[in-house]
């Protein structure tokens, strides 16, 4: 599609807040910023299914294993919006999956930690999805039109994710001594891989110079980290539940939460392959990628004999 | 012989960001011509900050007769809505 109207120079367009849409021109640097980062949000949406997908035959109860069935394929279909956005920019999809497959592409650090009891299906929709609605709140306002509409779409499905998870974890807490434990032994070990997925200090981070000139990114790592610990540990504390961070507390001078030093040794050590799934989330995703190669094969196949 | 040229469907986006929403039709010789009637047409008063046009004939359209067939299974299934949830009393900001 041609453009009729002249496009004015990108900059001064993104300094007026108008948004980037698929045909403006715009800075190479630009486009491929936005494909590494809306591919890796489309994969981490895809990869996230998994831990949860584990819980489906085992959910408690008939509502509860509806709840979670329309929570996953939620995120199947976020992924799609969010492929589909990136897409726009003149990547295909094949390429964005061989990305993955190659390591290339990232996905979202968390969902290399296993999904070990039901109350692990509390705390990710509670603390993950929680997390991943604050960053996600702020990508509304992202420059790139096609993202934009995308998270708009996607922050409005979220807010059931996130109370459904906190449901769980309010049931818990009001259970046995049992669920009692289950809830808090989750808490702990999903409490710190949540801030990490922030990424992270600002003072540490390489991307984001050019995100903020550009108006990809609106907030800070640790802005965004601040928020969500802000807004979190009051939930924590109308349920029982204790944020595993001896040093929390509230700062009345900053009106904010200071919390313990993030351990920065582990980040790495995941995103670097070595976390407790990574090969278990990348080996599965291959595999089903490539047994249903058939499928879209067969699809292919019958469109031609139609014509 | 037809000679009223190729009918094209109308998208404008109101806002900077926002969705682009259909408006209407247009009939046009080429893709350039489409998108100056589509400005004349269906942005005399400033509705729009972009438009896009598509030739008619490559939307695909489902049927009404269908919708209670596409439609009617997302109605039973309102968990899928957070006002489904009952949150403890005090929790903020969930």
């Amino acid at each position: 599609m041609e453009s009729v109207i002249v496009s004015s120079d990108f900059q001064s367009k993104i300094d007026q807040d108008a948004n980037i849409e698929p045909k403006d021109s715009m800075p190479d640097a630009y486009r491929e910023h936005l494909i590494r980062q809306i591919s890796q949000h489309a994969h981490s949406e895809v990869i996230g299914m998994q831990p949860e997908g584990n819980w489906i035959t085992r959910a408690p109860s008939l509502r509860a294993k509806q709840i979670l069935l329309a929570k996953i394929q939620d995120e199947g279909g976020h992924g799609l919006y969010l492929y589909s956005a990136a897409e726009t920019l003149g990547i295909s999809r094949d390429e964005m999956i061989r990305q993955l497959h190659s390591g290339k592409a990232k996905y979202s650090n968390i969902f290399n930690y296993p999904a070990l009891t039901w109350a692990d299906i509390g705390a990710i929709g509670w603390l993950v999805d929680g997390a991943a609605i604050v960053n996600q709140v702020s990508l509304q306002r992202t420059s790139y039109g096609p993202y934009a509409r995308a998270m708009v779409r996607i922050c409005k499905e979220e807010s059931f994710h996130q109370r459904q998870g906190y449901e769980i974890m309010t049931k818990m807490m009001n259970g046995t001594e049992a669920q009692k434990q289950m809830a808090q032994d989750a808490m702990n070990r999903w409490w710190w891989p949540s801030l990490m997925m922030f990424g992270p200090h600002d003072s540490d981070s390489p991307h984001s110079g050019n995100a903020f000139t550009w108006k990809i990114k609106r907030k800070s790592n640790d802005e965004l980290r601040q928020k969500f610990i802000d807004k979190t540990v009051q939930q924590a504390e109308v349920i029982g539940l204790t944020i595993p961070d001896p040093e929390l507390r509230w700062n009345e001078t900053k009106q904010m939460y200071d919390h313990g030093e993030i351990n920065w040794e582990e980040f790495k050590r995941v995103i670097n392959g070595n976390g407790p799934c990574n090969r278990q989330r990348m080996e599965h995703h291959m595999h089903v990628h490539a047994e249903g190669a058939w499928v879209r094969e067969a699809a292919e196949a019958y469109a031609k004999q139609q014509h | 012989m037809d000679t009223q040229l190729d009918l094209w469907e109308v998208f404008i986006q109101g806002k900077s960001g926002g969705n682009y929403t259909h408006a209407g039709s247009v009939h046009a010789a080429d893709s350039n011509m489409a998108l100056q009637n589509a400005r004349d047409i269906y942005t005399r008063r400033n509705e729009g900050s972009s438009i896009w046009v598509i030739p008619s004939k490559y939307v695909v359209a489902s049927n009404p007769e269908d919708a209670d067939m596409l439609f009617d299974p997302a109605n039973e299934k309102i968990y899928r809505h957070p006002t489904f949830y009952v949150m403890p009393e005090g929790a903020k900001q969930i």
